[in-house]
């Protein structure tokens, strides 16, 4: 059935990237499902969007200090991007590996982990983690350069192991000390100060003369373990391929947990050999992917991305404001690049709280409401091609089901269809129309459905 | 025991404001036992020296930069509470944060200590601005399902549908209030649920709270630090009169492995003049009795060095403070004696919860042992009830 078929295409969007307009939709359809799941994860197949007008139409913002200018790229880039799930994964792992300005307060350096986690965020698990121990935001981030062969510092041993890979109760005390001793002499080169060279970003270092190399108990395991020696160790723990697949299942699939799903992941983790492409291709073509429409709490960042994908804004480098979006979001709690603690975001139901919901509502109903939005106006055209006129309860009906993919509860529907001040019957091809749209479309923003993905 | 916790007399009712410092506090260099030789045996690299420390007395002092604070100290209205912590003291940021938010160490919870008062407090939930908080986002401490609870980052620009006008802002708002109005409860539809209550607190909430700032006035300028304007928000709605009687401010950085001498003096600068900005102006508008003041932070710091910080540790401090406080030092320094530390840690002495019940029955009034899940001894005669 072509309808259900959309639906589950429009799911797929959202998750796997940050949600489509008509016309993306209708390409995908012609393909069908599983090859748009293939051609998601196959992204050399498509281009990387060209950014050479950014920093001339934003300079106000390319300020390599701040972090601003690299979540302002970053945003554009998840409205952009012909690669979504490069820069949806890369979201993931930031959440996972939350590293936070507020600490590292070098632009530059935050730029380089969010792109390393772009780059490597959809390959092999065990490179990923080899990466991020060998990144210099993270290593500065959870005090790497001081974990010396003499003077052990446990943060990101201690890190590494509870929020990265395998979580708590699954390692003892004498773990973390092993992996952070394994860990000892992995630092980075200075930073140089501001003036008169102006900001550089740092670079990994090994320093074989402050590393610890005596015998290690790890896991079970001895030895005279060197850094990837631990993480080699790590990523065949089942702990870890559970932690992983709950991750993935979370950000991707449903905030409440299904355990036999995360089972599933965890197999194909381990089957795949740590392949995120490969454990993303077994969860999309899933059935509880498929069952789980409107599973997730939109977080911040996707709720502004999608929304306005849908107003189709910002699809080039000279309209203002994509800073804007960048705070908006921290408004929201989630501040790309800056989470509040190497924890990171808590998501789900708590991205709802009185303040963000707030500003939740205010932002949607600011862009759905713009009858210049050239994504309404698409909307528009669509709906007047081969319709001179059409009712209210039709138009509405066609937001929801063709347009906005919301799943409307009866109730929610019936507030709205009473609320609207249009006519009955609406004329297309006209202002009529975009009237109608614009104050449907608000509401919908307005709605508790329009919180979900 | 008057009803809710409440208390009428002169019409005052007690407030409570916790300060949460994220990232774990090191309590040595903040109440410092320069007095001690070991300590500078512990701290070689970032300890304070007994000439900066601002002398409590011939054992103790505060960091130099808690200048103000002191100065509330020797007014007597500042409490430290020494060595506070919890058994088997949990050395992640999460973990420990989410006990202290709690009050439940031995399991996992979502339930905030502060959403059972706030329920205590409001059992009707007659005012959804009984629990405010400022920054981002609400803390698990105020969490509680069923609960409203206020989160505002920003206290100028709160309102709702603003970006509608006229007649569509009215249309849209009244769509909002139906839609988001509480339907049968629905087994299936927790989230939904969740939303529709956020929702309608919100709306009700944010009528409440945007009269707060043109009602105020003050001669206080408090600096333009996150903290300092939360601080400041939190003085304009309690002026308002609106009755919140549960306010939460958070302040980050203290997670100090690296670069400890510079984030601490800089982070306990901005502390010591909000707190004391903060309350010269309750007490300009007559409005500082009924106020206390609880800081606390997830833990302490590891005893030793590691060379430009320290590393996560347990066994840390508290403060209470307020007009209604009584002053000085309660519990003991806990020592400093490598056979006396607990695997490189203070060994705290005091359990949080013993600070909670006391607040709770001597501040509010309301049964502190099903709040903080157990019975703990109070701090005697640490807080004066207000009308007392």
């Amino acid at each position: 059935m072509v309808d259900e078929d959309r639906r589950l295409i429009a799911h797929l969007l959202r998750r796997a990237g940050f949600g489509a307009g008509p016309s993306a939709i209708d390409a995908a359809a012609a393909v069908g499902y599983r090859a748009t799941v293939d051609d998601l994860l196959d992204t050399e197949r498509h281009e990387r969007p060209h950014e050479d007008l950014l920093e001339r139409f934003h300079s106000e913002h390319c300020d390599e200090e701040s972090p601003r200018w690299v979540a302002l790229k970053w945003v554009y880039r998840m409205i952009n991007s012909d690669r979504p799930l490069e820069e949806k994964t890369a979201l993931m792992w930031h959440g996972v590996f939350a590293t936070g300005w507020a600490k590292v307060t070098n632009g530059q350096m935050m730029a380089e982990q969010y792109e390393m986690l772009r780059d490597f965020g959809l390959g092999d698990y065990r490179v990923l983690l080899k990466k991020l121990s060998r990144n210099p935001a993270m290593i500065y981030w959870l005090d790497q350069q001081m974990n010396h062969a003499d003077a052990v510092n446990e943060n990101y041993g201690r890190e590494l192991l509870e929020l990265f890979s395998m979580g708590r109760g699954n390692y003892t005390e004498e773990d973390v000390r092993s992996c952070a001793r394994a860990f000892s002499g992995w630092t980075m080169t200075h930073v140089l100060p501001r003036y008169p060279t102006g900001y550089w970003p740092a670079e990994f270092v090994y320093r074989g003369d402050d590393h610890d190399d005596g015998e290690k108990s790890f896991l079970g395991e001895t030895g005279n373990f060197n850094g990837d020696d631990v993480i080699d160790i790590i990523v065949r723990q089942p702990a870890t391929g559970r932690f992983v697949a709950r991750e993935i299942y979370q950000f991707f699939v449903a905030d409440e947990i299904d355990d036999d799903a995360v089972e599933q992941i965890a197999d194909s983790y381990f089957a795949s050999g740590y392949e995120m492409r490969e454990i993303l291709r077994f969860v999309f073509n899933s059935d509880f992917f498929k069952a789980a429409l409107f599973k997730r709490v939109k977080s911040p960042i996707e709720f502004i991305v999608g929304t306005v994908r849908l107003t189709g804004q910002h699809r080039n480098a000279h309209q203002f404001g994509l800073d804007r979006l960048a705070k908006l979001s921290g408004m929201m709690g989630q501040e790309l690049l800056n989470p509040p603690t190497v924890e990171g975001w808590h998501t789900g139901r708590e991205w709802i709280d009185s303040a963000f919901l707030v500003e939740r509502l205010n932002f949607a109903t600011e862009k759905l409401s713009d009858a210049d939005a050239p994504g309404i106006i698409e909307i528009a055209r669509r709906i007047s091609d081969g319709r001179s006129s059409i009712t209210r309860d039709g138009l509405l009906d066609l937001c929801t089901g063709e347009f906005v993919h919301l799943d409307l509860d009866v109730a929610t529907r019936r507030v709205i269809a009473d609320e609207l001040s249009s006519p009955e019957i609406i004329q297309c091809g006209g202002d009529e129309l975009v009237a109608a749209l614009t104050e449907i479309l608000a509401l919908i923003g307005t709605s508790k459905e329009y919180q979900l993905a | 025991m008057a009803q809710n916790g409440t208390r009428t007399g002169k019409g005052k009712q007690p407030v409570l404001v916790v300060l949460q410092l994220s990232g774990g506090n090191d309590f040595m260099n903040t109440v410092v036992p320069y007095g001690d030789p070991l300590y500078y045996d512990f701290r070689k690299t970032v300890g304070v020296s007994e000439d900066e420390a601002l002398h409590i007395d011939s054992r103790i002092g505060f960091h130099p930069a808690m200048a103000e604070i002191k100065s509330l100290y020797d007014e007597g209205n500042v409490a430290v509470i020494q060595g506070i912590g919890y058994p088997a003291p949990d050395r992640s940021h999460f973990r420990s944060m989410d006990i202290w938010h709690t009050a439940q160490p031995g399991e996992f919870s979502s339930e905030g200590w502060l959403g059972r008062v706030i329920r205590e407090l409001d059992p009707n939930k007659q005012n959804v601005v009984t629990g405010v908080s400022f920054g981002a986002g609400l803390p698990r401490a105020m969490y509680l399902t069923g609960t409203p609870a206020i989160s505002v980052t920003e206290l100028e620009s709160y309102g709702l549908l603003t970006s509608l006008s006229g007649t569509s802002q009215r249309r849209a708002l009244s769509a909002f209030t139906r839609m988001y109005t509480p339907e049968e409860f629905d087994e299936g539809a927790m989230v939904m649920q969740h939303i529709g209550q956020i929702g309608m607190d919100a709306m009700a909430g944010v009528d409440m709270l945007k009269a707060a700032p043109a009602n105020y006035s003050s001669t206080i300028e408090y600096a333009s630090d996150p903290l300092a304007q939360s601080l400041r928000g939190i003085a304009q709605i309690h002026l308002a009169g609106l009755g919140t009687r549960v306010f939460y401010a958070q302040h980050g950085g203290y997670d100090v492995h690296g670069g400890q001498v510079q984030i601490q003096a800089k982070l306990w600068g901005e502390v010591s003049r909000a707190v004391d900005d903060f309350f010269a102006d309750l007490r300009q508008h007559d409005a500082a009795e009924e106020v206390v003041m609880m800081v606390f932070s997830e833990f302490g710091r590891r005893v030793r060095d590691n060379g430009n910080g320290t590393d996560h540790g347990s066994g840390g401090g508290a403060f209470l403070i307020g007009d209604r406080v009584n002053g000085g030092l309660y519990g003991e320094y806990p020592s400093l004696e490598p056979t006396e530390q607990v695997s490189g840690d203070l060994r705290f002495n005091n359990d949080f919860r013993s600070m909670y019940s006391t607040v709770l029955d001597d501040w509010f009034n309301i049964q502190p042992d099903p709040i903080v899940n157990g019975h703990f001894e109070k701090f005697d005669g640490i807080l004066a009830p207000l009308n007392s």
